[in-house]
């Protein structure tokens, strides 16, 4: 099938960028990472230079893939990442848009290539529990009812793609940062440090220049792992015992 | 160049703890004296990276990814293996060691494996520490489940997503020591040489993906924690960056390599649907859990399936091996199920897929139970490939999953040069000739966590290592060889690209060095590779410019490394006149078409020695000895 792509080809941070028009004659079983791939070998052929994008896992979970496409960070498909998305679901001679996550705190490297390193950095002011490689306690010496265990892996699932802030009016990272302060509260592992966890993380993202949450909750609608806003109810519970 | 594996003495069972008493140590005041270069970051590479920076070292970590919680680790689905016996099963220690002796098909080192055994169960508690989820029963302890052909229940998991949570565990565990000051962090560099001084790795060089700079950076010693080298096949289930660069370059600089030929096809991928795939997607080994594997009796049967009745139906692998069935070995799996393909069996569109059936667990336990197991893996499998597979059996394919090869480590998994050490995947020390499901996390975890901290010091303490300077000879010198190749990659101005190259190559290795090798095959594929690889230097067309990102560049450097690496894998494939794990060999296999091994001349490990631009390699062989696990036929009927 014939498709028609506006991409945004940006060559640098300090370039403005713009769309360009393409035309790629693509097949349904393709997924849509390898319909780009597709549409850069004819460019390189034809000595064009092929449009950047990141991606390793192809399958969902690195979070490397992140593009948005016609205006939803990963596309229209619910719970699914840049690289799950497929060409079946698009009809010959449409055309689709494809931009950058576009965010005050993820600055563009190149077309569709942003620098995200600012979650590192949020994770790094708290994101962890504080145990030295030895000999901890036996696994099964503090037992985790499974249902709080199960709620746990909910919000560990993040991937950290970056989607919840590109979906946000105000560019937030409150899931991304909500998720791992949630998952830590709901273990006791977590517990010790969950003041000093809550604090750090969010004034870091604050820093970051990633704005408030006014629950437009477009992050847990692009979110290819359908995390819950409830982890941004958790995350400010918690803020507030840090606080106060 | 000699081979010394550094075992220490005693029985198996007390080597690793006579050892930790005589090593040497690096007095706390001392240890920031020492930088320590990391490179990679999966789950050997992270968890080494925090272990070392909470002891104190200077560590510095250098990663192709934007963040160190891509790398390919995160993809691992199905779970961790740890002697804990917590089922009550009959697990031991040592039952363990046999099963992973045995399951590697007697071509790994006894006293290696045993220590991975050893420090399993202090893994699980050290992740559940760092507040990784594993999955818990309903009293709250925690879960187990058989996997990859074990018969107790010892692994570990969470959800389908095991591996993104223990790389998340060792991940946290690194931030909170860049927090602290003691680890560095390096994103989207990539190693492309190794620089040795006076006969010791005393650094590396990378390029700055984002602004191509290349440069240098010292140190007192290097982990390399890559990963593994599957995508030399084109088509593999590993993520698209994973590469065997900075192994083949510490090869070429005098690191041996070890059993190259020794690859993990996995049996339950989904197969291939065309040519412009870019990979292939795994499908959980735990799914044979439940899911029955089987193909038509008659060829080119092209009925569906639902419409093929009982008794035309063939269960091969509850057949042929009756005591394990479809829970049999990757390698015997595999092979099984190209063997019905080839027979003109096998079902879907290309005829290279067998099926893999729920209906009998679904009639058994009901839809919902299956849901709870698999819900995840089901629906991923329906978003690749548009079918429901409660409904229709699953169509599956043997894939490239893991390479047991790599660079040769000693005991203390110090590669042939000073300084220079190997963890992970990328290294070849524990899983002989084929890895068991659930191993390959365990491994990454044991070294970075309970072996490394313990080997480096030893090191440290004993060799002198007097100051370098990255504007030294040797640096300088490794950074002109790389712009002198870089500027020759873009230079070729060919009109083929980098992936047709690859393609090309992928097939050549599937085709020829692939689930079955004969001595032809073998002949023919470094004949192709020789003429395809002489192609690809006058040939190929690159964009773009060096001083910027340039993912074909990139590419372009490693694909130029596969080349290389495919030949070298050939040439020890050829060598290796036995068949053993996931080597092959057709001509040599057993009255009903089992691996024949040949302990009398094989029962080694090949390292391979550079001697340079096209001089043949050198083969240095260092023989197993079997002392504790009898030296047996595997069976698993
Ligand atoms: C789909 C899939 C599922 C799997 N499931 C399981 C499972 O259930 N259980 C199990 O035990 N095993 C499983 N495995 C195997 C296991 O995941 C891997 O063997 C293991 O994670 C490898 O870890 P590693 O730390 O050695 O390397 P990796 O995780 O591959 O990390 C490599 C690191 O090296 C970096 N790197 C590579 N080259 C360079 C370079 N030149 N310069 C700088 N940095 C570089 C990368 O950026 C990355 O940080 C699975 C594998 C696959 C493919
Ligand atoms: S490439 Fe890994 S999530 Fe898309």
């Amino acid at each position: 099938m014939k498709l028609n792509l506006r991409i945004w080809r940006q060559k640098g941070p300090n370039d403005r960028g713009s769309f360009k028009n393409y035309t790629v004659e693509a097949n349904e079983h393709m997924s849509f990472l390898e319909m780009l791939d597709f549409l850069n070998e004819d460019l390189i052929v034809k000595g064009e230079e092929p449009v950047e994008f990141d991606s390793d896992c192809r399958e969902g979970i690195c979070g490397s893939c992140g593009m948005v496409i016609d205006g939803v960070a990963h596309g229209p498909w619910q719970g699914a990442a840049t690289c799950q998305v497929h060409m079946r679901h698009y009809r010959e001679g449409e055309t689709i848009t494809i931009e950058p996550f576009r965010a005050k705190g993820f600055p563009v490297i190149k077309d569709l290539v942003v620098d995200r390193s600012a979650f590192d950095r949020i994770m790094i002011a708290g994101g962890y529990i504080s145990v030295n490689t030895g000999a901890p306690p036996d696994g099964n010496t503090i037992p985790i009812p499974q249902d709080k265990a199960e709620r746990a892996m909910d919000f560990a699932a993040c991937i950290g793609c970056g989607a919840c802030v590109a979906a946000c009016p105000n560019s937030s990272a409150s899931l991304f940062t909500g998720a791992k302060i949630a998952q830590f509260a709901l273990l006791p592992q977590g517990e010790t440090e969950r003041k000093r966890r809550a604090r750090r993380m969010i004034d870091q993202m604050e820093k970051e220049g990633f704005g408030d949450c006014s629950n437009y909750a477009e992050c847990e609608a692009v979110c290819p792992k359908e995390i819950s806003i409830e982890a941004i109810a958790r995350m400010r519970r918690e803020y507030l015992k840090a606080v106060f | 160049m000699k081979l010394d594996s550094k075992i220490p003495a005693g029985p198996v069972n007390e080597k690793w703890d006579l050892h930790k008493n005589c090593i040497k140590l690096v007095s706390p005041a001392n240890k920031r004296k020492y930088t320590i270069i990391i490179v990679g970051t999966g789950l050997a590479g992270a968890s080494a990276a925090a272990s070392l920076g909470e002891l104190g070292y200077n560590v510095k970590a250098y990663f192709i990814h934007d963040t160190s919680r891509r790398a390919h680790s995160i993809a691992a689905q199905g779970g961790i293996n740890a002697a804990k016996n917590y089922p009550n099963d009959g697990d031991t220690i040592w039952r363990l060691f046999v099963d992973t002796v045995k399951g590697g098909d007697f071509r790994a080192r006894e006293a290696n494996v045993y220590r991975l055994a050893q420090v399993s169960g202090a893994i699980i508690d050290q992740c559940v520490a760092q507040g990784v989820p594993f999955a818990r029963e309903y009293g709250g302890l925690l879960a187990n489940r058989s996997f990859g052909g074990a018969q107790v229940s010892r692994t570990f998991y969470a959800r389908g997503q095991t591996g993104q949570q223990l790389l998340l565990g060792a991940y946290s565990a690194m931030m909170r020591q860049v927090d602290a000051g003691r680890v560095k962090l390096f994103p989207r560099r990539e190693m492309l040489d190794l620089v040795v001084v006076n006969g010791k790795a005393r650094g590396i060089i990378t390029r700055n993906l984002i602004n191509g700079d290349i440069e240098g950076h010292e140190a007192h010693a290097v982990l390399l924690c890559t990963g593994g080298y599957g995508n030399v096949y084109y088509l593999s289930t590993n993520a698209k960056n994973s590469n065997a660069t900075a192994v083949w370059r510490c090869y070429k600089r005098g690191a041996a390599f070890s059993n190259p030929c020794f690859t993990q096809i996995h049996p339950t991928c989904i197969p291939q649907s065309g040519d412009y795939q870019s990979k292939l997607t795994l499908m959980s080994e735990s799914l044979r859990n439940d899911g029955r594997v089987w193909a038509p009796k008659n060829k080119g049967d092209k009925r569906p399936p639902n419409e093929i009745p009982e008794d035309e139906r063939d269960y091969y692998l509850e057949r042929k091996y009756p005591s394990y069935g479809n829970l049999a070995p990757r390698d015997i799996s595999s092979r099984s199920a190209k063997e019905v393909c080839d027979e003109g069996r096998g079902v879907g569109d290309t005829g290279f897929a067998v099926y893999l059936d729920f209906r009998d667990a679904i009639d058994r336990l009901g839809k919902e139970v299956i849901r709870q197991r698999y819900g995840n893996l089901f629906d991923m499998y329906q978003r690749i490939t548009d079918e429901n597979p409660y409904e229709v059996p699953m169509r599956i394919y043997p894939a490239v999953h893991y390479t047991m090869g790599g660079l040769w480590v000693d005991y203390n998994l110090m590669s042939t040069i000073p300084g220079l050490y190997v963890l992970g995947e990328a290294n070849f020390s524990d899983h002989g000739a084929n890895r068991l499901g659930a191993s390959a996390l365990m491994q990454g975890l044991a070294d970075g966590y309970f072996v490394i901290p313990y080997t480096l010091g030893d090191y440290l303490a004993s060799t002198e290592l007097p100051k370098v300077a990255t504007e030294d000879d040797a640096f300088n010198e490794a950074t002109d060889n790389i712009s002198q190749m870089t500027e020759k990659l873009l230079g070729i101005n060919g009109d083929k690209t980098v992936l047709q190259f690859h393609r090309e190559l992928g097939k050549i290795m599937w085709d020829n060095v692939g689930m079955a090798r004969t001595k032809r095959s073998l002949e023919l594929a470094i004949k192709q590779i020789k003429i395809l690889r002489e192609e690809f230097w006058q040939n190929l067309k690159l964009i773009g410019s060096d001083q910027e990102l340039n993912k074909d560049l990139e590419y372009a450097g490693r694909l130029a490394d596969y080349f290389e690496l495919g030949e070298l894998m050939a040439q020890d494939a050829l060598l290796r006149k036995e068949s053993c794990g996931g080597h092959f060999r057709k001509e040599y296999q057993t009255g009903d078409g089992e691996a024949l091994r040949n302990d009398k001349e094989f029962a080694y490990v090949a390292a391979w020695e550079y001697k340079g631009e096209g001089k043949k390699p050198k083969l240095h062989k260092e023989s197993l000895k079997f002392e504790a696990v009898k030296l047996a036929q595997r069976s698993y009927k």
